[in-house]
């Protein structure tokens, strides 16, 4: 791509993959927005991102040439994995022998996966002790002949302790491009995840299960915008919100797994204005409610299983209700059945015969929606009352579920349904509704930063200020490695957890660092 | 010798789960991850079969028990998982000590995966596991056994680690010994397999804590064929629920090698108003309400989520967590004077009398 086709490029589009809508935004360079869209995700997940893609460009016409820069959040890598398709094999190297063989690489996946996945495995001597000492030499002969046996697409490579020496994850990757050749992409899990050495070389694997499929997406979205006459630099977002390059997203697409949570709740941030709230993303099933920090999405401390394989990888804590525009009402109760996309044929506002929450939300004045007013009569009147005051039950238990004791909060409703949110929670300092909520997620897509995380051991042994600036240094260098400018990368996030059972005072430290696109 | 009977009941890959489940709880906080664990005992099911889970009566006065766990720190433990082999190390050089092999393992500790783990151990010796365990939940340091509270002697001490080193501590007493393995852990790289107490079946009788394996696996049971998970918990463990609340301030350091911290939780529901702070050392030690003590170590104190009756470990706390927290009495062994000497609360350093659960109204 040429830098001329993005001089003086002024809009940018974001563009985000959901369940049911693929939503697309254009922003001008004061952050308006310019056009916007929302089509039907398609099952190849391809089709509906170029069905909003065309639709957004169609609204800005001729400036559609001044696109410059393109952030997509998608769900293709999820897809992937949960259907077990486009996978790659893997052969998986790990160093650490004779420890960490109590349990093997793979161990716990689901057959079919692991099926799917596997080239090989191996444990040979290497890896390093908490202090930074080896465990054993590196067995570099047992890794060469491992690998002259295997057939595969990718390696992932983990080492025992990489996160602090991630040195002789390196020196393995030398010894795979010179066995394999440099085409073979290599997955180096000091690079993926944090401390814990299952979830982090599980992590790994499926990066490596994933070259493929970030090879076809990636594709696919530079020739549906060179179909258009478009070079525009492409972003990825990631699980925490943060925006990747396009050929950063190729080495590590396991990173773009769950990022739509992050671009709704940034979204919210974005259009509201409002840095510290709980946001509310009312779809047509459920709603999803998150908690926003400075600007940033409140973490799940949790492991997070990606089709029933657990990984060590930091989410936006989301508590989903079943309670959305297309819920059912039934005497007493609201969903978790829905309507979903059949809304406007099923629901009474739309001349259907399913009372659905919308009706409610309607006949209690909050919402104008619909093709004809709510059929008069007692009994449905009393039925949909009784349901709008279950859902704001719904809600506030909801709210308070996910706050913690702060009673000032506003709460930031975004999402296709976010009507049906009452004006009033209790726990809740007031309901913020900003214009273009219903596009949230493709905004939160097109106005993320670029950011780079690190996680790392502070053992007893060095100098502890030493080790944590090297920690932040690091992070500060993945965010510009993803695209960030390099100088004005900050470090958002330093938490310091003291670990038991060591002698002196040693902590684990996570280092999260985010800056504007360069 | 082992006469295996008909009737004897085997550990199965579907027990895994359920007994991870059971012994995060009896973990109160500490005892290290399960999940690990539980990957370590389902694969070693699958490599090397089933395990016999027997009592002391299936056993022989003269067979030999080997009470196992890990010591070390649980990160480390996490990322430096164990080896194959440190079973068969510790087993090798007991029978040399005592001069015949081992006829059982024993879960040294049976909360948090050190309770899971020798299903691993034992599948990987061919030995049964016996249905005992030396604390009938999780305690940090190494004199805290119900053997020590009994009396007897902890040497020899058998440690093992990732790299084949074998150490045979013989310590003057349990106080000790607790120093020594501990160092000699450091130097394995925080991470270790220990044998302490190994003795005779004739022996454990009254010194070790019976039925603890089979009561994780019910605890884990009873939590997952219920919808109502949190009175299932409480009623298979006999418990008080001290309060249904969220976690509303955390403070915590390491001093010593050891966590300590303060958790607030704010009550919810009906229990709004109400607000309990738990003292934390690894594991979760004394409950006050306004100064008032409702629950003290050795007695258990368990913190679970309120929807899934699942245990929350200390270093996975988080503000804003909705948690209930539950309270239940210790085996007897530990109300004895030796046992609360070893355990009670001034054992932590807290200036508070052992109040048994049963008496604070």
């Amino acid at each position: 791509m040429s830098d001329d086709g993005r001089a003086g490029s002024a809009l940018r589009v974001g563009i985000d993959v959901g369940g049911t809508n693929t939503d697309a935004v254009v922003l001008d360079a004061g952050d308006r927005i310019v056009a916007r869209a929302k089509r039907p995700t398609s099952p190849d997940v391809t089709g509906g991102l170029r069905d909003a893609l065309d639709a957004v460009l169609a609204e800005v016409g001729e400036r559609g040439r001044e696109v410059g820069r393109v952030m997509l959040g998608t769900t293709h890598a999820t897809n992937a994995i949960l259907e077990r398709r486009s996978l790659g094999r893997v052969a998986v190297v790990r160093l650490g022998a004779p420890a960490t063989r109590s349990i093997p690489p793979l161990t716990g996946w689901p057959e079919d996966l692991r099926h799917a996945v596997s080239a090989g495995e191996i444990i040979v001597g290497g890896g390093h002790f908490v202090d930074g000492r080896p465990i054993a030499p590196l067995e570099r002969a047992g890794i060469r002949r491992f690998l002259a046996g295997v057939e595969a697409d990718a390696v992932a490579v983990t080492g025992v302790f990489s996160p602090a020496n991630p040195d002789q994850e390196h020196e393995v990757a030398e010894i795979v491009r010179e066995e394999l050749g440099g085409g073979t992409p290599i997955s180096l899990s000091h690079e993926i995840g944090s401390l814990g050495l299952v979830e982090r070389e599980n992590a790994a694997v499926l990066n490596a299960a994933l070259y493929g499929v970030a090879r076809d997406v990636t594709g696919a979205l530079r020739d549906a915008l060179a179909g258009r006459g478009l070079a525009p630099a492409t972003y990825f977002t990631q699980n925490d919100g943060t925006l990747m390059a396009v050929d950063h997203a190729a080495r590590y697409p396991v990173l773009t797994i769950g990022s739509g949570p992050a671009n709704s709740l940034r979204g919210a941030v974005f259009l509201s204005g409002v840095p510290d709230a709980v946001v509310a993303d009312v779809g047509g099933t459920s709603t999803d409610l998150g908690v926003l920090v400075g600007g940033s999405p409140r973490e799940s401390s949790a492991a997070v299983d990606i089709g029933g394989v657990t990984t060590g990888f930091r989410m936006p804590d989301i508590l989903a209700i079943a309670l959305g525009g297309g819920s059912v009402v039934r005497d007493g109760a609201v969903g978790p059945r829905s309507v979903g996309h059949r809304l406007t044929r099923e629901a009474l506002v739309f001349g259907g015969p399913t009372p659905t929450m919308t009706d409610a939300a309607v006949a209690a004045g909050r919402g104008r929606v619909g093709t004809r007013p709510v059929p008069a009569g007692e009994d449905v009147a009393r039925r949909l009352a009784a349901a709008v005051r279950r859902a704001d039950a719904m809600v506030a238990d909801a709210v308070d579920r996910v706050l913690f004791g702060r009673a000032d909060r506003p709460l930031v409703a975004v999402g296709g349904g976010a009507f049906i949110v009452p004006g009033a929670i209790p726990g809740v300092g007031e309901v913020v509704r900003p214009r273009d909520a219903d596009v949230a997620n493709a905004v939160g897509a097109a106005v993320a930063l670029a950011g780079g995380r690190f996680d790392t051991i502070v053992g007893a042994r060095g100098d502890r200020e030493a080790a944590i600036e090297r920690a932040g240094r690091e992070a500060a260098d993945r965010a510009v490695a993803a695209g960030a400018d390099p100088s004005k990368v900050e470090i958002v996030e330093l938490a310091e957890v003291p670990l038991s059972y060591l002698e002196g005072p040693a902590v684990r430290v996570h280092v999260k660092a985010v800056g504007p696109l360069k | 010798m082992i006469f295996i009977m008909e009737a004897t009941r085997f550990l199965t890959l579907d027990d895994v789960a359920p007994l991870a489940r059971g012994c995060a709880v009896l973990g109160t906080g500490g005892g290290g991850d399960v999940r690990s664990a539980a990957l370590a005992a389902g694969r070693a099911i699958r490599e090397y079969g089933e395990v016999p889970l027997v009592g002391l009566d299936d056993l022989d006065d003269g067979d030999l028990i080997l009470p196992l766990g890990s010591i070390g720190a649980p990160t480390v433990g996490h990322e430096m998982i164990h080896g194959d082999d440190e079973p068969e190390l510790i087993r090798r050089e007991a029978e040399r000590l005592f001069g015949r092999a081992p006829a059982a393992v024993m879960p040294s500790e049976i909360g948090g995966g050190n309770g899971v783990h020798p299903v691993a151990w034992a599948a990987r010796l061919g030995l049964p596991l016996l249905d005992a365990d030396g604390m009938g939940r999780a305690f940090p340091e190494v004199q805290m056994v119900s053997m020590f509270v009994a009396g007897l002697p902890p040497t020899p001490i058998v440690m093992a680690d990732v790299v084949g080193n074998v150490t045979t501590v013989r310590p003057v007493d349990g106080l000790w010994a607790e120093r020594i393995a501990r160092a000699v852990c450091v130097a394995a790289g925080s991470s270790a397999l220990m044998a302490d107490y190994i003795l005779p079946v004739g022996e454990a009788r009254g010194a070790v804590i019976e039925g603890t394996v089979g009561l994780a696996l019910a605890l884990g049971r009873a939590v997952e064929r219920t919808a109502a998970p949190l009175a299932a918990l409480a009623a298979e463990l006999g418990a008080k629920i001290l309060v249904n609340g969220k976690i509303t301030d955390l403070r915590r350091e390491t001093t010593g090698g050891f966590a300590r911290g303060t958790v607030t939780i704010t009550g919810v529901g009906e229990d709004r108003d109400r607000a309990l702070t738990l003292e934390i050392q690894n594991e979760n030690l004394v409950a006050t309400e306004d100064g008032r003590v409702l629950a003290t170590v050795p007695d258990l104190i368990g913190i679970v989520d309120t929807q899934t009756a699942s245990a929350v470990q200390t270093e996975g706390l988080r503000y804003g967590q909705r948690v209930s927290v539950l309270a239940w009495p210790c085996d007897p062994l530990w109300r004895t004077p030796r046992g609360i000497a070893t355990a009670g609360p001034r054992a932590f350093g807290y200036d508070l009398d052992y109040i048994p659960l049963e008496d604070i109204t």
